[in-house]
């Protein structure tokens, strides 16, 4: 019994390390958890620089340039208010808006990745598009 | 980094725009020792060498920079000194572009992302030792991305197989010279002249192409040569993209220009007299333009990556890696996928690998579930256009990229559409090129 109460005993010893085992899992749970509150504050500025916004914005760029900044002829998309280009694509989703070509995206996006790509859009800088100069053609290499 | 490393980094940096401005390439060998291109690289995250610097390979390069913050290195080796778009150049052939308003140089994008670029063509690649060996030079790498666009099989057409031949008969599926040479056969026939092309068996590059050419010479017969006809040999069933609206236009904006004739693919060419031999026609043409079948380009079947049916190259679509090779990335037409082979396609692509690419090289995971957008346009005459647009969704289930719900094609040609595909390939030549 003695012995015991003092805790030398195999037994004891495991629970005295099983208890601070879970002393540091609750810890870490417990950071765990601040950290995901901080992240859903701000969870819609970083998902919208996750690679899967970032990659799906950038397929805009064919027609918005790089980071929505486009040539003329197609509407800029950096900077734009974020409430604007989401009531746009939803209006292009239902049909609401008539469109020549941007139905047949929206449509195909959900309402998820239209909030991303509105927040990802409102943060990109405005810079004015360069085209490349076209020139002569002088290469050979089209056999 | 010691102050010698960025003292030889800068160094190196001096060294190779020097030599990239060096126009005989006889120092480039050296050069790219002195630039440690073979050795390996310096940049935080490693070297990731790309061949090909078409809308695949230059965007890749690009997106690669910015989404790595210029931690990776990044080369190019490109074998042309020019970028010919292949988007537009039917219109070469109609006449309302010049070739040379489809031609650009890579300075700009090279000079705004640091991108290190290698006009020089690779003559083998060695994936066990990650080592690229070019005419004038080699490199090694940390991850490869081959970006070759297309190469034709002669195989089939072996009477095309020389470039005097190309000549007589061209292609004009590679944008450039040969695009001329198209051009200038059209505008030599006489009135009354027949042009006979032919759309080779999907899958081929750009599958509205072959259909908005017809358009554009029948375009160009309808106003300058009346008495002309196209007659256009498909080797498949039927009519492969945007089927509803380029019937419609052959049979009523180009009604007794445009024969088109389904399942009738060319078996045999008569070089010297133009004759094209299907298994059901032997038809003598004026001009005759064959675009031959295709595979994935030359440096993909170097490094013996074109596995699906000896033509075309299979990979992961999150991260475009090779199912044959690691570290080994394909982007592009030479893809064996079910999607369209086309230039946003290709800029698509590309940017999923960039991304997978600098994710991977940080040690972390690329995203899961990629979704990104496509757009083809096509011209009916010199100022009209038509679309078919896609938005495509990874399938964890069949770990491809599949069509989503909401898709189509343009109701008809109009010129709001031409506007738009022009601001198309402003914005997409923009992204691309600076
Ligand atoms: C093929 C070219 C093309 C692509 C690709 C494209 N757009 Fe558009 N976009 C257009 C055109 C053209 C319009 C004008 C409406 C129309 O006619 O469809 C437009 C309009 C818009 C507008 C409305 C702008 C305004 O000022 O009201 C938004 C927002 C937009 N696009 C977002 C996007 C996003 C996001 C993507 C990528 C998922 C995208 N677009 C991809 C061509 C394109």
């Amino acid at each position: 019994m003695k012995n015991d109460s003092f805790c030398f005993k195999d037994s004891c010893f495991k629970n005295w390390l099983l208890t601070l085992f879970f002393i540091l899992v609750l810890t870490s749970v417990s950071f765990a958890i601040t950290a995901k509150a901080t992240e859903v504050l701000s969870s819609i500025n970083t998902l919208s620089n996750t690679p899967h916004i970032r990659t799906l914005a950038a397929s805009c760029a064919a027609c918005h340039g790089t980071n929505g900044n486009a040539a003329a002829g197609n509407a800029v998309l950096a900077g734009m208010n974020a409430n604007y280009f989401t009531t746009q694509m939803l209006a292009f989703k239902d049909g609401s808006r008539p469109a020549t070509v941007m139905h047949h995206h929206a449509k195909g996006l959900n309402v998820d990745e239209i909030n991303l790509l509105a927040n990802y859009f409102s943060q990109q800088k405005r810079v004015a598009n360069v085209a490349p100069t076209s020139q002569q053609l002088k290469a050979n290499h089209d056999n | 980094m010691t102050t010698k490393n960025l003292k030889t980094n800068n160094l190196n940096r001096r060294d190779f725009i020097k030599a990239a401005t060096i126009i005989s390439g006889s120092s480039l060998l050296s050069a790219c020792a002195n630039f440690g291109l073979n050795k390996a690289s310096q940049a935080p995250l490693g070297r990731v060498v790309i061949i090909g610097g078409g809308y695949a390979g230059t965007t890749a390069a690009k997106y690669i920079r910015m989404w790595s913050n210029g931690n990776i290195e990044t080369v190019v080796i490109e074998k042309s000194s020019q970028f010919v778009s292949c988007p537009l150049s039917n219109l070469v052939l109609g006449g309302s572009k010049s070739i040379n308003d489809l031609t650009f140089g890579y300075d700009l994008v090279k000079k705004n992302h640091g991108i290190k670029w290698v006009n020089d063509e690779v003559t083998a690649i060695d994936l066990s030792t990650k080592k690229i060996t070019m005419k004038r030079g080699e490199i090694t790498y940390d991850r490869l991305i081959i970006a070759p666009g297309i190469d034709f099989m002669y195989d089939k057409l072996p009477s095309l197989e020389s470039t005097e031949a190309q000549q007589q008969v061209p292609h004009a599926w590679k944008a450039g010279w040969q695009t001329v040479n198209l051009r200038k056969q059209l505008e030599a026939m006489p009135d009354g002249g027949v042009f006979v092309m032919n759309v080779p068996k999907a899958p081929y590059r750009c599958p509205p192409g072959p259909y908005e050419r017809a358009c554009q010479v029948a375009s160009y017969i309808k106003v300058s040569r009346p008495k002309s006809k196209v007659i256009v040999l498909d080797a498949n069933a039927e009519i492969i993209s945007k089927k509803g609206l380029f019937t419609k236009v052959f049979n009523e904006m180009y009604a007794g220009i445009i024969d088109y004739r389904p399942s009738n693919a060319v078996t045999d060419v008569e070089v010297a007299s133009k004759t094209v031999i299907t298994d059901f026609d032997k038809i003598s043409a004026d001009v005759l333009n064959i675009i031959p079948p295709q595979r994935a380009g030359k440096p993909a079947q170097m490094a013996g990556l074109n596995n699906i049916d000896k033509r075309w190259c299979e990979v992961d679509f999150l991260t475009y890696e090779s199912k044959l090779a690691p570290n080994v990335h394909v982007i592009g037409d030479s893809v064996s996928a079910a999607l369209p082979k086309s230039a946003h396609m290709a800029t698509s692509q590309a940017r999923v690998c960039a991304s997978a690419i600098v994710e991977l090289m940080q040690g972390k995971m690329p995203d899961s579930a990629p979704v990104f957008a496509n757009t083809c346009y096509s011209y009916v005459n010199e100022k009209q256009a038509i679309h078919v647009a896609n938005v495509y969704r990874y399938d964890e289930a069949k770990k491809i990229m599949v069509a989503a719900d909401g898709g189509g094609v343009s109701s008809s040609p109009t010129d709001i559409e031409g506007d738009y595909a022009k601001a198309w390939a402003a914005n997409i030549w923009s992204d691309v090129l600076t």
